[in-house]
């Protein structure tokens, strides 16, 4: 089979069959529309939200409590990420602290959020750092440590200063890792981002399935499933792209 | 210059390895001797090729003249001053993978002349060491598109453009096919040649050892002492399939002492 072809159709193959046995499944077990709405009634509804411009709200909202969680993660968890790899003292220091807070979720933090931060994006975008952050500051540990140290060697014999070791051995190893890592991070960080808003928020594509299930509105609320996983497919495809730039890759062509 | 005066030079170090190998000679923890009273003189411009069973320290030799590693004690001396640490008068070629991956092959020539100012002067003076090293064409590939002959001459190209007194090689043939070792090898002896700089090189291959070296040092089993150290006062090219000469009786002698009786 010609493979630009394949990779077009067959992911509308695999939806239209998981329509049509959702169409199937809803005709054929009876349940109440209250109980599973069929695909029709979920696109009319869809429909009615893009009409009067809900659904863009909410998904606006959602994304930029992500963006923001996200970026701040990013931008505090490589830098200590690296200092944890390079540094055996530092490792030492606060390797324990990352590994006790880890395992913790960040939905056990909502409570301190709301007392911390109030109301309003705060709290959700502080869900979303924490979520983000351990993932990337391990990672970016890891990725420093497994660096080859044949380089390390090459840096010290051509006369690097410590600057150049950073910019010209450290980051540049470590990028595709980091991509990798941000690839996997984006997703969990919109998986809590969804939770975060089922509290103490009026926006956003939680507080709209929330907000749907209060109403009884099922239709809604698998909108908002759907617009979710568009909208992690979304992302998922801007980090894949972000691996192919050649000199993020080392020219070397990731599939 | 490169003239390196080796005296007295002993390294141990601690056994680490806490899962027991067959041929471990210390138990962990304790302290195992690698080299012990290395005395040798290298005149500038000689390239001594240095021999030896695996593992007995060469490699660590190596990286202690190249200012990677501490010796335990005695010293090393380059024109006439004690090592302190890595430079870029003594370039280590790696055995393999040395070649930043992240860089093409000019971005890595050019490491050694960043700090040259003058960006024309720069390329072309990249550019002559690639076409030294026969790779023009590849200047904008990446490590992993090359072969691995190409990258030892990549690896070469970055060493020699920063114009080094003394070049280490650790095992630099090694992984290679048949053909591109020698072919690789009678361009390192050419270029010694030409350029007259003083090269260490280590290797298990007698042969190369005899084929390019002005001297031949041949270490013992761990703790390593000096078992020969012998000039080799040939003119290249050599050749030893001829029987009776000098350089094939040695070839024998030096397959004998390595632990293989007949050199067939």
């Amino acid at each position: 089979m010609n493979s630009v072809f394949a990779h077009r159709i067959a992911p509308f193959l695999s939806f239209t069959v998981l329509a049509l046995l959702w169409e199937a499944a809803v005709r054929f077990a009876g349940l109440d529309s209250h109980v599973l709405p069929g695909p029709s009634q979920v696109f009319h509804s869809m429909i009615e939200l893009i009409k009067d411009g809900s659904i863009f709200k909410h998904t606006v909202a959602s994304l930029f409590r992500v963006t923001a969680g996200f970026y701040l993660a990013a931008m505090l968890g490589i830098p200590l990420g690296i200092v944890l790899g390079r540094s055996h003292i530092a490792s030492l220091l606060f390797n324990p602290i990352i590994h006790f807070l880890r395992p913790i979720s960040p939905l056990a933090w909502i409570p301190l959020a709301m007392l911390w931060f109030g109301i309003g994006d705060k709290p959700a975008v502080f869900l979303i750092f924490l979520a983000s952050f351990f993932p990337i500051v391990v990672s970016t540990t890891v990725a420093v440590q497994s660096i080859n140290p044949t380089f390390f060697h090459v840096a010290a014999n051509f006369d690097f200063s410590r600057m150049e070791v950073l910019q010209k051995i450290v980051i540049p190893a470590i990028v595709p890792a980091i991509i990798t890592a941000l690839r996997l991070t984006v997703t969990i960080a919109w998986i809590v981002v969804v939770a975060a808003e089922m509290i103490a928020v009026q926006s956003g594509l939680g507080y709209l399935i929330l907000d749907a299930r209060n109403g009884l509105r099922l239709d809604q609320v698998m909108n908002g499933m759907i617009v979710i996983g568009l909208i992690g497919i979304l992302l998922d495809w801007i980090m894949r792209r972000l691996g192919q730039i050649d000199s993020a890759a080392w020219g070397i062509r990731q599939p | 210059m490169g003239h390196i005066v080796i005296s007295g030079l002993n390294k141990q170090f601690i056994n680490r390895r806490k899962t027991k190998r067959e041929d471990d000679i210390a138990p962990f923890g304790q302290v195992v001797p690698v080299l012990e009273d290395i005395n040798i003189e290298i005149e500038d411009g000689e390239m001594v090729c240095f021999l030896g069973p695996s593992g007995c320290g060469k490699s660590t030799l190596m990286r202690i003249v190249a200012g990677f590693d501490r010796q335990s004690s005695g010293s090393v001396m380059i024109d006439g001053k004690e090592i302190t640490g890595p430079s870029s008068d003594n370039i280590f070629v790696f055995q393999h993978s040395g070649l930043l991956p992240w860089m093409t092959v000019s971005q890595n020539v050019e490491l050694g002349l960043r700090h040259m100012e003058n960006a024309h002067e720069k390329c072309e003076k990249i550019q002559e060491y690639i076409e030294m090293v026969e790779l023009e064409g590849f200047e904008d590939h990446y490590p992993h598109q090359l072969s691995g002959g190409m990258l030892r001459r990549a690896e070469l190209a970055r060493a020699l453009v920063v114009n080094p007194d003394i070049l280490i090689m650790d095992e630099p043939f090694s992984g290679l096919d048949f053909l591109t070792h020698m072919k690789l090898r009678e361009e390192v002896v050419n270029m010694h040649q030409f350029l007259g700089k003083t090269i260490l090189i280590v290797t298990h291959d007698i042969d190369d050892a005899l084929v390019m070296g002005d001297r031949v040092i041949v270490f013992s089993r761990r703790p390593s002492q000096i078992k020969l150290n012998r000039k080799l006062d040939f003119s290249h090219p050599r050749n030893f399939f001829k029987k009776d000469t000098e350089l094939a009786k040695l070839r024998d002698e030096l397959f004998f002492m390595l632990g293989v009786n007949y050199a067939v």
